[in-house]
């Protein structure tokens, strides 16, 4: 950018840049069989985070009593969570699937709260990933559905109780929809993870530029939204797990 | 009009979205409220159903957001 008003903008600020610490920077450059496998600070972070969700579950049920204790009871709460989920959303039928949900949910969770740790990396907040999730999910869902159903799967594209003469249109509409579930799914995730992060550090930048006596203000509104984006990120792990049971469950079923 | 100025109101436009989503939100809570009031037995059950359509409502505003970001990303 280099018209008049954006360098006015960035001559009064000192060096803000509130979209940062969403940079890939690689460190080792790998590459196996022509592919670009090369760590960088979103690998890192994804294995921190994989790292935390062991260590948690490890230290819950390191050794497991009748009567729970404290770590116990948090795992256990964590587990009967993700279990009430899944049997209210896809029935008993669903627990083949349970230990995937279950390991969906806690690493976008672990994603989603390590990268509110100031100087680290929110994974979650690189569409990429999120799109590795969606994309994995839904082409599984419509693999599924196919191996169960055979090619009364196409029936899923067909609204019933409609009218023969609006299927031209309501068919498209719902192929449509279906190969828009990816797309939602990722941008959820990415978009509500970078808001929340860019927002947060464009008022920690108010904080560096305002004198002493005004930079409280925003300071304070960053303590409190901190605490909002760790609430986001929960919901959005949730949001997550609970529309991957709906498909697994439209698969299943069909409607 | 260069193209970059072009570029910079394109993304405050982008951000009208939020004004939609703003508007579900109030009749979201509002009616949860409102629902609750009736009922306050139901609350619990309610507040799942709360937060999950706060989810989507959000999502609504911030795709806006995306759109914004790639607008930033040709300018």
């Amino acid at each position: 950018m280099s018209s008049t008003a954006t360098s006015a903008i960035s001559a009064t600020a000192p060096k803000m840049d509130p979209l940062h610490h969403f940079q890939v920077a690689k460190h080792l450059d790998l590459s196996f069989m022509g592919l670009d496998i090369s760590t960088s600070n979103s690998v890192y972070w994804m294995w921190i985070a994989i790292a935390l969700v062991m260590l948690f579950f490890h230290l819950a049920f390191k050794n497991p009593r009748t009567v729970p204790g404290r770590m116990q009871s948090l795992g256990e709460v964590g587990y009967l969570f993700i279990h009430g989920i899944v049997t209210d959303i896809v029935g008993e039928k669903g627990r083949p699937f349970f230990p995937y949900i279950f390991t969906l949910f806690f690493f976008i969770l672990f994603c989603n709260l390590a990268g509110l740790i100031p100087g680290s990396f929110t994974v979650t907040s690189q569409l990429i990933v999120t799109a590795t999730f969606s994309l994995t999910i839904v082409g599984f869902t419509f693999g599924y559905g196919f191996y169960r159903h055979g090619s009364h799967y196409f029936k899923f594209f067909v609204p019933s109780g409609v009218p023969v003469p609006l299927m031209p249109l309501m068919i498209p509409i719902e192929i449509i929809s279906f190969l828009a579930r990816p797309i939602s799914l990722a941008v959820r995730l990415f978009a509500n993870m970078t808001a929340g992060h860019t927002m947060l550090a464009v008022m920690f930048g108010y904080v560096i530029t305002l004198p002493w006596w005004g930079a409280w203000v925003p300071f304070g509104f960053t303590v409190i939204f901190t605490g909002v984006e760790i609430f986001i990120g929960f919901i959005q792990a949730y949001i997550f797990t609970i529309l991957t049971c709906v498909y697994i469950n439209d698969a299943m079923h069909m409607h | 009009m260069d193209a970059t100025a072009a570029a910079l109101i394109g993304m405050g436009l982008a951000a009208l979205g939020f004004a939609g989503s703003g508007v579900g939100l109030g009749i979201l809570f509002g009616k949860a409220i409102e629902a609750i009031a009736r009922q306050p037995a139901a609350e619990a059950q309610l507040a799942k159903y709360i937060w999950i359509g706060m989810a989507f409502v959000e999502a609504v505003a911030l795709y806006g957001l995306v759109v914004a970001f790639i607008i930033m990303g040709k300018a």
